[in-house]
């Protein structure tokens, strides 16, 4: 086959499935601005359904939840995720695997799983149901994610940094105030974002330990999907996914890029 | 002379392993010290011990008189030039340098004049915005040592700090930072792997090996007179000639000469060797000639002037003689 | 700092908490059995992990695992070559080609399967576009049927398969390619001999990631799937929130978690052979 006729081709292939992975989600986004209640057909351009969205007083309830939850989790999971991933960078633990597997298993056990037993969790300390009970689910599973995206940034920094600041005067908390944190800070951030995402995407850890009052943008969401189809979905989906993107792609940015190719 | 640093009977093991077994080093003020060492010979460690960042498993190091062996590294007059500068790389020239003195709490018109008079005592004031990450290989090391230098410390360590710059540069800031020593009268310990950097930067050189000092003398000496195989080996080239009551006699290329087997003339010494010449290759000044020795398989180099007396050629056969006062015996 | 160790420590005994404990409550109840009412009753039994053994689960699981085998080789089909032709961009185009690939990731399978309804619904665009063109005169059922279970399954899946699968082929050595070639093999020889067998530990990972999340999974079937195309993970939500059972609910989360693990395992197993082949090429 000729080297071109053979690129030619995958390059076909590739945004064909580009175009697989987008065009669903350019369809939704089209018909929050299609202005047929019912059904697909096309008639006319309106914005009408995200002016419904910011008047529905339960869509702003779910949002305020969503945000207040996305708030508390981001704040105590980035503390905790950036002071495990500093200790777990600088020093060797005894049982280096046992609490590695402890930071990485919650990523990769499914989810419901993970869901479930936190129900169970609760239910058997009697603790009720309701935006708490989230706040900790979300923080657990952020956890983890925080301290993979901050120890990324770390591994590209050299301890001699810190040797350094130490053989100028600095006081071990002086070396950490002004050198580790500072270099590790667009790690941090970046983890901040990842966590808040996470908080406000999350629909099935939430699914299990949400209570009465307690209702995210995304089980509000599921809550009208399986009452049907509505434009407002359609509307409040698009919106989700922007500030999911957008929040993604700014962390991917402060991420470093690729340090060990530069090493090279 | 003034003793600056004294490290005595200092011990280093890492998880089992000795990196250096026993260890005594007096360092006076004012002089430009070199360790000298293949890389694990311990040379960094003892650096590092003296920078406090690494804290000795036995043993004591005194600053000045002072005893600091437990003093953490902060709290040491002792400043170091890392082997890859270790600028902040969130901070720009300027604030880099300022770095210790702000940690030091100097008041803040002190730091000014301090940091400017570095600035231009390393031909950085133009670059004082840039960051570390906007400058080459050499201005970051001069970054590095106007960093450290700052501070006024007594003693000024550097850990291969020319290491990763090209020849050219190395063979530049090498001048650069003997005369800045001179200019300033900073005690330097420096440390490299590098034998011709050692050769022309020190004042005095420890040669270590294992984590023992193999000799502890003045360049001149070191290439001239080494005490050891390893010295001898270690730095410049060498022939190894056994002797028969189990010393070694150490003869550099440069020392050796050349007559036509048979034809040796009256004015200098017997040839003690004959052989056979395998190999001559051409070094520009010099001509590097292998001779093989008769009833042995060790080969010999000489250096000969090719344009002296006559140019060698390989097959020829020839007598190798030596002045007596150019042989080193060394017996380990 | 000699006590900055201790930095791990509150985050250690926060998963220890919210972790560990739960599960290990998890694998109690799932010994335990319940009052009529629901109320969980710690008297050790077997009856939950018998109970799955009933031919109902096991075909529940049978097909938990057959859409997660077929979800799996459509997305390496799918996923190499894009993957492949990602990693052989000029070097400027890969992060941001990758980045186009990942984005949908971050979007949640709610939302990712909201979307496919939209779509494929009786009144949905594909049924209004093929009733326009006149090529079906009443709306075809896509939806709520097996069909459109694995369509969403592969749909939310494919870019866990391309990561992985991108950073073999980006990390192999073109030298070796180039080595092949030079030896007189042809591309397509080339490919099979050398670069297949090179990525494969990629490949391996990705199957994994995906398999896992697809036995998982439960909000695809949810959302598009009808009533007889429950997974596992259905199964399991509707133990624990519809049917109240929470000890057979925890018996099959057991089963499903200690399938994961396993796998994970070899996740990791495939990983080191990556890190390995990449040494192997430097």
């Amino acid at each position: 086959m000729p080297k071109t006729w053979r690129n030619h081709v995958l390059l076909a292939y590739s945004l064909a499935i580009i175009a697989f992975l987008y065009l669903p989600l350019v369809i939704l986004a089209a018909y929050s601005f299609n202005a047929s209640r019912v059904n697909a057909v096309w008639s006319g351009f309106t914005v009408d359904w995200y002016l419904s969205l910011f008047k529905n007083r339960r869509v702003l309830e779910a949002l305020t939840n969503s945000l207040i939850i996305a708030f508390f989790s981001t704040i105590v999971s980035t503390i905790l995720g950036t002071t495990a991933a500093i200790a777990l960078n600088r020093y060797k633990f005894k049982y280096q695997n046992v609490i590695n597997g402890l930071l990485y298993l919650p990523i990769l056990i499914p989810e419901i799983v993970m869901g479930l037993s936190l129900l169970v969790l609760f239910s058997q300390a009697h603790f009720p149901l309701g935006k708490g009970t989230l706040v900790l689910a979300h923080i657990t599973f952020c956890v983890s994610f925080v301290v993979i995206t901050v120890n990324a940034r770390l591994e590209g920094m050299k301890p001699e940094y810190e040797q350094a600041a130490m053989d100028l005067y600095a006081t071990p908390w002086q070396t950490f105030r002004y050198i580790t944190l500072p270099i590790a800070m667009p790690g941090i951030v970046a983890g901040a974002l990842i966590a808040f995402t996470l908080s406000i995407d999350d629909f099935i850890i939430s699914f299990f330990v949400a209570g009465p009052n307690s209702t995210t943008l995304p089980l509000y969401i599921y809550a009208m999907v399986k009452r049907g189809i509505s434009p407002e979905i359609n509307a409040l989906s698009t919106l989700m996914m922007i500030v999911t993107v957008s929040l993604v792609i700014i962390a991917q940015i402060l991420q470093p890029q690729h340090t060990s190719k530069k090493e090279e | 002379m003034k003793e600056m640093v004294r490290v005595q009977g200092i011990k280093k093991v890492f998880d089992d392993t000795v990196v250096i077994p026993g260890l005594d080093l007096i360092i006076n003020d004012g002089e430009f010290l070199t360790l000298l060492g293949p890389s694990g010979c311990g040379k960094t460690t003892l650096l590092r011990m003296i920078a406090g960042l690494e804290t000795p498993t036995e043993g004591t190091i005194y600053l000045d008189g002072k005893d600091m062996t437990k003093l953490p590294p902060y709290k040491r007059d002792v400043n170091m030039v890392f082997q890859n500068y270790a600028l902040f790389p969130h901070m720009d020239v300027e604030e880099n340098i300022r770095f210790g003195l702000k940690m030091k709490q100097v008041p803040k018109d002190e730091q000014d004049v301090r940091v400017e008079k570095l600035l231009k005592l390393t031909h950085l004031e133009k670059f004082r915005h840039r960051f570390p990450s906007e400058m080459s290989g050499g201005q970051q090391q001069r970054v590095a040592i106007a960093r450290a230098l700052v501070n006024n410390p007594k003693v000024l360590l550097l850990d291969e700090p020319l290491g990763a710059l090209d020849y050219q540069l190395r063979k530049k800031l090498q001048i650069e930072l003997k005369n800045l020593q001179r200019q300033l009268g900073i005690t330097f310990i420096f440390v490299t792997h590098d034998q011709e950097e050692a050769l022309t930067m020190s004042d005095r050189i420890v040669v270590m090996n294992e984590g023992e000092i193999e000799q502890d003398d003045t360049p001149g000496n070191l290439y001239h007179k080494p005490q050891t195989r390893f010295v001898a080996k270690f730095i410049g080239e060498t022939n190894f000639l056994e002797q028969e009551d189990g010393s070694t006699n150490v003869m550099r290329p440069e020392k050796l000469n050349l007559c036509p087997e048979g034809f040796h003339g009256q004015d200098h010494p017997k040839p003690k060797l004959f052989g056979t010449i395998t190999d001559v290759i051409f070094y520009g000044t010099i001509d590097k000639v292998f001779v093989k020795l008769d009833d042995s398989e060790q080969k010999v180099v000489a250096y000969q002037y090719f344009d002296d007396i006559k140019k060698w050629q390989a097959g020829e056969r020839v007598g190798i003689w030596w002045y007596p006062q150019d042989e080193v015996m060394v017996h380990k | 700092m000699k006590n900055g160790k201790l930095m791990v420590l509150p985050t250690v005994a926060w998963l220890s908490l919210f972790f560990v404990i739960p599960m290990l409550i998890v694998v109690a109840v799932s010994f335990a059995s319940r009052t009529a009412y629901g109320q969980v009753v710690f008297n050790f039994t077997f009856a939950n992990y018998a109970r799955i053994t009933e031919s109902l689960y096991l075909s529940i699981f049978a097909q938990t695992f057959i859409v997660a085998v077929i979800t799996t080789l459509f997305t390496i089909v799918m996923a190499y070559p894009l993957a492949y032709y990602i990693a052989s961009l000029p070097k400027k185009w890969q992060q941001p080609g990758l980045i186009l690939v990942m984005v949908p990731f971050w979007i949640n399978f709610l939302i990712r399967s909201y979307a496919w309804v939209i779509i494929l619904r009786t009144q949905g665009v594909l049924n209004t576009i093929l009733m326009k063109l006149g090529l079906i005169t009443i709306p075809m059922q896509f939806l709520y049927n097996d069909m459109a279970v694995l369509l969403g399954m592969i749909y939310s899946l494919l870019p866990f398969m391309v990561l992985p699968v991108y950073v073999s082929i980006e990390q192999l050595d073109r030298r070796l390619l180039e080595a092949a070639s030079d030896l007189g093999a042809s591309p397509f020889t080339a490919f099979r001999k050398v670069t297949l067998p090179l990525t494969m530990p990629g490949v391996a990972a990705g199957t994994i990631l995906v398999f896992i999340s697809s036995l998982g999974m439960f909000i695809v079937p949810d959302v598009m799937g009808g009533a007889k195309s429950a997974l596992i993970g259905n199964v399991i939500q509707n133990q624990f929130l519809s049917a109240r059972d929470w000890p057979f609910g925890s018996a099959l989360s057991i089963v499903l978690a200690v399938m994961s693990l396993v796998l994970i395992i070899l996740y990791y197993k495939a990983i080191q052979g990556q890190k390995g082949g990449k040494s192997q090429n430097a």
